[in-house]
């Protein structure tokens, strides 16, 4: 496939978004059952609010894939059979409720709503927060799966796509959480920066199974298969158009094995090696500029790890577009 | 139910593209508006097309074939191409099978394509929708039309008769008794998407003659001329050619 980058910063910033919140409700979870001191409702009001910034961003970033995005609202109608239709509904629904999470933290309308047994009261902002945890979540699901339903797509269409998308979003989000608290809460690094090394390393893990998987993996469809003729040896010489067509730009990346490769190395490092380096030291030797590197190094390599996850996919009517003469 | 479709005899394509040429006159022309061509007299001419003719050569010289290979929108029964279109606008139509997409409603997403193992369906780079062979659907019920004209204009274009058209599920039908007796095959089986369009494979007719039926076998010693004629009442072999 030839990665698109309206595709890739999409599904990288709302991951992003998506792994702050996760990140912050986590933290207030802990402190509802008293297990971390509870923060300032700032806290969680401006990080939801920089969640929802990168959202955003995300979603302004989608419009740049349609060809006629005046259309956009059509595209919620087939939510019962297409993924995408989904998608498209539960980034809104997240937003929404991430926007109203964060707001009535910083206008301080945090109502106890009711009470457990226990006589723990759980505020609006916890019912809130639960909701959108639950629609986090299920956007994971809809992104990842918008993929990996394809069955033809051989290298998409296995269960790790979903898990990578959901663990590679949380870790970059869980490490911006962590430079966010080591600039207006800083007792809350260690916490933060714990889980962003757990969920970087488990990351490390999913993506590094899908690479090993997609290595092995054996082409289902042959040239044989696409146009039903029986030899070993058939050579295309004729594709119908002499100056390419849609399905040679929409398919084909046109790039080498070797910048794959480099491509491979880079998202490896920068993703995976060199946050997981920044956030242990960060443990012991807390520094918010060693924290923006890694956060910005972690998301240029999942940038290079989402361009790496188009372009390994390969298509297979790619095979009526081998070659002309 | 009816499954309209094409079947196309590779045995006697020539790889002319009239059925492109055709195919392209006749829906850049519609109501629907053109299909929309980009730089189509510079160094990289490109554009919108239903339908290509690809060659392939198969085996090694001397003893190469070589195919030509018409390929478009095959109106699979089982489409994967629909129910991943998050605006509805792909849809498979009942009542014939056709396989469309509402150009009103298209957003120009290209899911679409990303699910389509055959490389049917191409965005109108100009109109921003995803366009694809309507199997002639403004043709093929045009009342207006004589009869012997509401057929895919690709069919009509056909110089050497490589493609049929008609309803696949009817057993009678001109197509399914083309596919029943001549090894009609479906493209990529392995993917269960069922296509409606079959291929008709390239067929030679071989005549094997074994060795000893190059000798006849009432004459074993090989004697030109007459035989002697038998008696009255001996039997013969053969009570033509034995006098
Ligand atoms: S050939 Fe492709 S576009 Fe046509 S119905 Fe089948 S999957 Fe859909
Ligand atoms: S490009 Fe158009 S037809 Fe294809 S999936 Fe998107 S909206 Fe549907």
């Amino acid at each position: 496939m030839n990665p698109a980058f309206s595709v890739i910063f999409l599904t990288t910033l709302i991951g992003i978004g998506q792994g702050l919140f996760l990140a912050l409700f986590t933290q207030q979870s802990y402190a509802l059952f008293d297990l971390l001191p509870h923060q300032d409702a700032r806290f969680y009001g401006w990080g939801s609010l920089l969640a929802l910034l990168f959202t955003t961003a995300g979603l302004v970033a989608s419009f740049f894939h349609l060809g006629r995005p005046e259309r956009a609202w059509r595209s919620a109608a087939q939510w019962r059979t297409s993924w995408l239709s989904r998608e498209v509904i539960v980034l809104p629904a997240f937003m929404g409720i991430l926007f109203l999470y964060g707001a009535s933290h910083l206008i301080g309308l945090d109502p106890v709503l009711l009470t457990l047994p226990s006589g723990l009261g759980i505020n609006a902002t916890v019912i809130l927060g639960g909701i959108a945890t639950i629609l986090a979540f299920a956007l994971f699901v809809s992104t990842g799966m918008i993929y990996a339903c394809l069955r033809f797509l051989q290298e998409w269409h296995s269960p790790l796509t979903v898990i990578n998308f959901t663990l590679l979003g949380g870790a970059s989000g869980f490490t911006l959480a962590t430079l966010y608290a080591t600039m207006v809460a800083p007792t809350q690094t260690g916490f933060l920066g714990g889980w962003a090394i757990i969920i970087t390393l488990l990351g490390l893990l999913g993506r590094s199974s899908s690479l090993w998987r997609n290595a092995r993996l054996r082409p289902k469809s042959t040239l044989q298969t696409a146009i039903g003729i029986k030899h070993p040896r058939i050579v295309q010489t004729a594709q119908g158009a002499m100056g390419g067509s849609f399905s040679t730009r929409e398919f084909f990346h046109g790039k080498s094995e070797a910048f794959l490769g480099r491509m491979k190395a880079s998202f490896l490092l920068l993703a995976f090696a060199l946050p997981l380096l920044l956030l242990a030291s960060n443990l012991s030797y807390p520094s918010a500029l060693l924290l923006c590197v890694a956060f910005v190094s972690q998301f240029a390599g999942l940038l290079a790890e989402r361009w790496y996850f188009f372009a390994e996919a390969k298509h297979p009517q790619n095979l009526y577009y081998q070659g002309m003469s | 139910m009816t499954q309209l479709a094409l079947v196309i005899d590779l045995n006697v394509c020539v790889g002319c593209h009239a059925c492109v040429t055709s195919c392209k006159e006749w829906n850049t022309s519609g109501a629907a508006g053109p299909l929309c061509d980009e730089n189509p007299y510079g160094a990289d001419p490109t554009g919108t097309f239903f339908n290509r003719v690809q060659t392939f050569e198969v085996g090694q010289y001397p003893s190469t074939d070589t195919v030509h290979f018409p390929k478009s929108c095959l109106h699979c029964e089982d489409p994967p191409c629909v129910p991943v279109c998050p605006t509805g606008a792909s849809y498979k139509r009942k009542q014939d099978g056709i396989v469309l997409v509402d150009y009103d409603k298209c957003i120009g997403c290209k899911y679409c394509t990303w699910a389509c193992p055959y490389g049917a369906r191409e965005i109108d780079e100009q109109q921003k929708v995803m366009k694809k062979c309507t199997l002639c659907v403004d043709r093929i019920y045009d009342t207006s039309l004589a009869e012997i004209d509401r057929k895919p204009s690709c069919v009509k274009a056909c110089p050497t008769s490589a493609r049929l058209f008609g309803d696949i599920h009817d057993p009678e039908s001109e197509v399914s008794k083309a596919i029943r007796e001549n090894g009609g095959y479906a493209l990529m089986p392995e993917w269960g998407t069922h296509p409606a369009n079959h291929y008709l494979p390239r067929r030679k007719t071989h005549l094997k003659i074994h060795k000893d039926e190059l000798e006849r076998a009432d004459n074993p010693l090989k004697v030109d001329g007459q035989l002697p004629k038998p008696g009255k009442n001996e039997p013969t072999l053969d009570d033509v050619t034995s006098w």
